[in-house]
């Protein structure tokens, strides 16, 4: 019924998180990497700031395309109060019931899958640097 | 079908994003994270109505499936409306811009 608006609520955090956390970052840091392990190559470290838009644009873009099946099902209605069940609170309770389970799981989840994203990533990132100190030290 | 028509656009879109990366600046990846973010929470909803009507999942009738599928193509042109709405205002190639001035000779 409204379960997207769970992780939109997390996309606003995290897009608010990630412009104050972009304003207090320092420069990247610089390193040396190698992308095909035969040559070096100077780099900028994609900061944290940027990683975390990964996640809020995940939110955001499943979010926005789930309200729009909910429109389609007519769940969300184009005016006040947007929520074809508000004057049920029957209907109300078993939507908040829905936002607990569903919403909250829809936004674990993404938020886990951004976290194996980000763990595959410094991996990726460690294994770039380690070649290229191999290829330097040779 | 809503769910399987939204993987297929995330891999589609995963797959083209790999093979122009990273020169491309068609910000292909907006719509890989707009479809996988999509993808992931259909699923879940896939799971609730999975554990709430077991086996029946798996057998929709036709007009259901049909209208799904339907929903899935909807949902996938509002994906690359949005992707091609932020295409253009963020404008990486300039071509909107230059579109705009004329050069002075």
């Amino acid at each position: 019924m409204a379960c997207f608006l769970v992780p939109a609520a997390e996309a606003v955090i995290t897009t608010v998180a990630s412009k104050v956390i972009k304003s207090k970052e320092s420069s990247p840091e610089t390193v040396h990497i190698s992308l095909d392990d035969s040559t070096v190559t100077e780099a900028v470290k994609t900061p944290f700031s940027q990683k975390l838009k990964w996640l809020s644009n995940l939110l955001w873009g499943g979010s926005s395309l789930l309200a729009f099946e909910h429109v389609w099902h007519g769940e969300v209605v184009p005016w006040f109060p947007f929520i074809s069940v508000a004057d049920n609170p029957a209907d109300i309770a078993m939507m908040f019931n829905e936002m607990l389970t569903v919403g909250v799981t829809m936004a674990v989840l993404v938020t886990a899958v951004w976290g194996g994203i980000l763990a595959i990533s410094n991996v990726i990132e460690k294994r770039a640097v380690k070649s290229a100190d191999i290829l330097q030290l040779k | 079908m809503a769910l399987l028509t939204t993987v297929f656009a995330a891999i589609t879109c995963t797959i083209i994003w790999y093979c122009t990366a990273p020169k491309s600046q068609m910000k292909i990846g907006i719509l890989c994270f707009m479809y996988w973010g999509a993808s992931i929470m259909w699923f879940v909803d896939a799971v609730f109505e999975y554990a709430r009507i077991h086996e029946k999942y798996f057998n929709p009738a036709p007009a259901d499936m049909l209208n799904d599928f339907y929903l899935g193509l909807s949902v996938v042109a509002l994906g690359l409306v949005i992707w091609l709405v932020i295409l253009l205002v963020k404008d990486p190639k300039g071509a909107v811009k230059s579109a705009l001035f004329k050069k002075k000779d």
